[in-house]
């Protein structure tokens, strides 16, 4: 793990909030030379604290009306069990997120529809249907907001 | 404003590999370099293509427990939602506010450096936050996928 100085942290807020201003535009920004901003950009992707960039869409009006967070539980569990489900969910493009998590499900899903009748279909279709699936709950998401985080 | 294959390609492109140069998105979408970059231009003025955010991975900043609480609230009080919100945007370790419809009202994710760092958090700075009925958490184990993606 390295360690972070105020410039690091300022940079890391730099870029979460627009990831694609310059070395340059931030090294004017906080008042160092482009070839020292560029350095310590570097610095932190080689880290693997930079890790990539996400383009923000208005999902909405590019006809994704629909976010759906699933908690899952699993009937069958056991070592093959996990690996067969995670293989098989991973692959459904409707679902962008899989997390394997601890406490009243097994694992949490994303998905993403055009609309309900559309969620109701990759439902029934994709996700009932997969190995291992048992208890399933949904909440459409309403609203999301990223936050900076504890960087100072 | 309406979006056709063009749009869509270009689109499918940026979501895999948000770092492009224009030139090399063009080529990958199978148009030109002016083409492709008044098409982002278009994307951009309609609001559709909103900008790009940098993403931190906080595992590598020491930041080593990631709790995924969800709540439900007391709806009975009338300013619940926007008050339970505006606490929570007060504590530096919320890093995503998430807002429901379903058995779950709101979802915070909670960032730690250890469990004895959790715990103290959570009972000073959670439980603190007002018009709680319910919380459930659900501990991250480990992201299986995690695409910004969109099947477009």
């Amino acid at each position: 793990m390295i360690d972070l100085d105020d410039t690091d942290r300022a940079i890391l807020r730099a870029l979460v909030a627009d990831a694609t201003r310059s070395a340059g535009a931030i090294g004017r920004a906080l008042g160092l030379s482009q070839p020292a901003a560029w350095r310590r950009i570097r610095r932190l992707e080689a880290a693997g604290i930079l890790a990539g960039r996400r383009v923000d869409l208005d999902a909405e009006r590019l006809g994704f009306g629909v976010t759906v967070f699933l908690g899952v539980k699993l009937a069958t569990k056991g070592r093959v069990g996990l690996e067969d489900f995670e293989r098989a969910v991973a692959a459904i493009p409707e679902v962008q997120v899989v997390q394997h998590v601890l406490g009243l499900y097994d694992y949490r899903l994303r998905v993403s529809a055009r609309d309900l009748a559309d969620f109701e279909r990759v439902l029934r279709r994709r996700i009932m249907t997969l190995p291992g699936i048992g208890n399933v709950e949904a909440n459409v998401l309403l609203g999301e907001e990223r936050r900076p985080g504890p960087l100072g | 404003m309406h979006i056709d294959d063009t749009d869509r390609r270009i689109l499918r492109q940026l979501l895999a590999d948000p770092g492009l140069a224009t030139a090399e998105l063009a080529e990958r979408a199978g148009v030109t370099a002016a083409t492709c970059w008044r098409r982002l231009e278009r994307l951009a003025e309609a609001g559709i293509l909103k900008g790009q955010h940098a993403v931190i991975d906080w595992r590598r900043l020491g930041w080593a427990v990631e709790v995924s609480l969800r709540f439900t609230l007391d709806k009975t009080h009338p300013r619940a939602f926007d008050e339970f919100l505006a606490a929570a945007r007060d504590v530096p370790e919320v890093i995503e506010i998430q807002t429901f419809l379903g058995r779950v009202d709101v979802r915070l994710n909670v960032i730690a450096r250890d469990m004895g760092h959790y715990q103290h958090i959570y009972r000073d700075r959670i439980l603190t936050l007002p018009h709680i009925a319910d919380i459930e958490s659900l501990m991250l184990v480990s992201t299986i996928k995690d695409t910004g993606s969109l099947p477009l």
